[in-house]
């Protein structure tokens, strides 16, 4: 993946800010994800990483700054048109359609990509192209078998699985991963792993993460944020090694050094 | 679609059935009234639906929805006033008014959520009100009178009390296969999938207010058919078909029947305004009688009747 070095990367992100009221949430952050890389944000409670995923995806205006995807100013667009460029996000806390079935979730999705929807008359969950998809996706993150299932039937760790489907339903370019073990087991945070390591051969991310073994065996590149800032930003050594790193984390310090 | 024996299906085609033969009971027994009640209740049943449709399927709870009731009402009206008796041209005039109504005034609406939705569209559906009982060449307040019924070419005679009850019959079993078809259609999935989460369906790749305002128009125009099909049932137009407690009324139907099932609002137009009939009948204070009935419904059967009968049946 190293020899992947593009002149623009995919994803840019320059002097962003988003202030709540007397807090800067965002401050003046810049940010690189090149394609093809696993970019870990990190970061303590409340350092702005939610928000800035929400920036990304264009759920929140930036106050300042620009976000360009694919070489294309971004900054404006509405979140369904950026969705629609190819920059798929999933929730921190789990955001589906809890009364529709698993399958209706994903199939959702790919149909938001397949042209516009307005068909009024032919019954879309008949459609073999649009459900044959949702059963691809679905087997991809091991629930094939609870296709038919409400989604408000699922477990936790059922819906973070199909969080995921949903994102990569849209066939994504980016994706922008809000915590994805958020909530799971041991078991089910090791299947996610295995997960998003086969995904990351396929579709850049962007993983946003509190569970630092999940972080150190994925990312090619990480990003701390302290306080909406970024302090460090490289190779997981040189991250795991930096000492403002440690001094921002502190208690969580044994956490990022465990793997040493 | 399997057609399984449950109270929910069964209940279902016994309605039917009943609004079908209903004529055919008034004829042999010289009960003219019943026809004339349940005419009236079918155009509601209609205007329920198209409620349902926005208000049930779609999340988005209109508290206006009677203006289309007075708007498709009016298009038939003035133009019978001003001497276009021809239904082919009264009956478009009335659908299209009611399109391009719903088309601003959700436009304008569907920029807010939740109470200040319900607020706005009420305040539209008041303005609606008052511009009526403005126009002093249509009777201002007290209404227009229709003195000849839409003109269908000799394809229909609508001043057959039992035509025009199978028009309207028609009518409301086009409305709920229409209703049938679009809420199983891509679009249909899209509109009930931004009431279940906007965020997601924004984060998917959907821009939502465009397909509200689609399902929003398409409501508003089922409704302003209704609103023809009620100035000829009683010859009659007045801005009081307009006025805010009449939403109210169409929002009750749909809550009672069931919101966001197919058939329900028909059962809520049926309970509702036989209740009412009969009820006023007793006394005038019979919305004392028809309030806790209401409140027992939601509070114990959340589905409204429907729900009480069963499971809605998915897809």
């Amino acid at each position: 993946m190293a020899e992947q070095v593009l002149a623009e990367p995919l994803l840019r992100v320059d002097n962003l800010v988003r202030k709540f009221g007397g807090i800067t949430a965002t401050d003046n952050l810049s940010l690189e994800v090149a394609n093809g890389e696993l970019h870990a944000i990190i970061g303590p409670n409340g350092a702005g990483k939610t928000t800035l995923i929400s920036q990304l995806t264009g759920q929140l205006p930036p106050n300042s700054g620009t976000i360009h995807f694919g070489g294309r100013d971004v900054t404006k667009l509405p979140a369904w048109r950026r969705s629609r460029l190819g920059l798929a996000r999933s929730f921190q806390i789990t955001s589906l359609l809890p009364d529709f079935t698993a399958a209706d979730n994903v199939a959702l999705a790919a149909q938001a990509h397949d042209g516009h929807s307005f068909y009024f008359w032919g019954d879309a969950r008949k459609e073999r192209g649009l459900r044959e998809t949702a059963r691809t996706v679905l087997a991809r993150v091991g629930l094939e078998h609870r296709a038919d299932v409400t989604v408000s039937n699922l477990s936790h760790g059922e819906q973070r699985e199909l969080e995921l489907a949903v994102a990569l339903a849209t066939k994504p370019q980016l994706l922008l991963l809000d915590e994805p073990m958020a909530g799971l087991g041991v078991s089910e945070s090791a299947r996610m792993v295995e997960l998003l390591k086969a995904l990351r051969r396929e579709v850049t991310i962007v993983l946003v993460e509190h569970d630092m073994e999940a972080v150190f065996a994925l990312a090619d590149r990480i990003t701390v944020l302290v306080y909406g800032r970024v302090i460090a930003s490289g190779l997981p050594a040189d991250i795991r090694s930096n000492d403002e790193v440690k001094r921002a984390y502190l208690g969580e310090q044994h956490a990022v050094t465990r793997h040493e | 679609m399997t057609a399984s024996l449950n109270a929910r299906n069964i209940v279902v085609v016994l309605v039917a059935a009943f609004l079908l033969l209903l004529p055919l009971y008034s004829q042999l027994s010289g009960n003219v009234f019943a026809l004339t009640l349940f005419t009236r209740i079918v155009i509601f049943a209609l205007a329920a639906v198209s409620l349902n449709l926005i208000m049930g399927y779609g999340g988005m709870m209109s508290f206006g929805h009677a203006a289309y009731l007075g708007i498709g009402g009016y298009a038939v009206g003035i133009l019978a006033f001003e001497g276009i008796g021809s239904g082919f041209i009264q009956w478009p005039v009335a659908l299209l008014a009611s399109a391009l109504f719903a088309l601003v005034i959700g436009a304008l609406s569907l920029r807010t959520r939740g109470v200040y939705f319900i607020m706005i569209t009420l305040a539209f559906a008041q303005m609606a009100y008052y511009v009526a009982s403005g126009l002093a060449r249509y009777g201002g307040d007290d209404g227009l009178t229709i003195y000849k019924r839409s003109d269908f070419a000799g394809l229909i005679d609508l001043s057959s009390k039992m035509q025009l009850y199978y028009l309207c019959l028609a009518c409301l079993f086009g409305g709920i296969y229409l209703v049938w078809r679009i809420v199983n259609s891509r679009f249909g999935l899209v509109v009930q999938g931004l009431r279940s989460n906007e965020a997601r369906m924004q984060a998917v790749g959907f821009p939502a207010t465009r397909y509200r305002l689609a399902c929003f128009v398409i409501a508003g125009t089922i409704c302003g058919l209704a609103g023809a099909l009620l100035a000829n049932n009683t010859d009659f137009v007045s801005p009081a078909v307009m006025y805010w407690t009449r939403s109210g009324d169409l929002m009750v139907m749909v809550i009672l029947g069931g919101m966001g099932s197919l058939f329900g609002p028909v059962i809520g137009a049926i309970v509702y305004l036989v209740l009412e009939e009969f009820l006023s009948q007793l006394t005038e204070y019979w919305a004392m009688i028809m309030g806790p009935l209401l409140l027992l419904v939601v509070l114990f059967g959340r589905g409204g009747i429907m729900g009480m009968l069963g499971r809605p049946r998915r897809g």
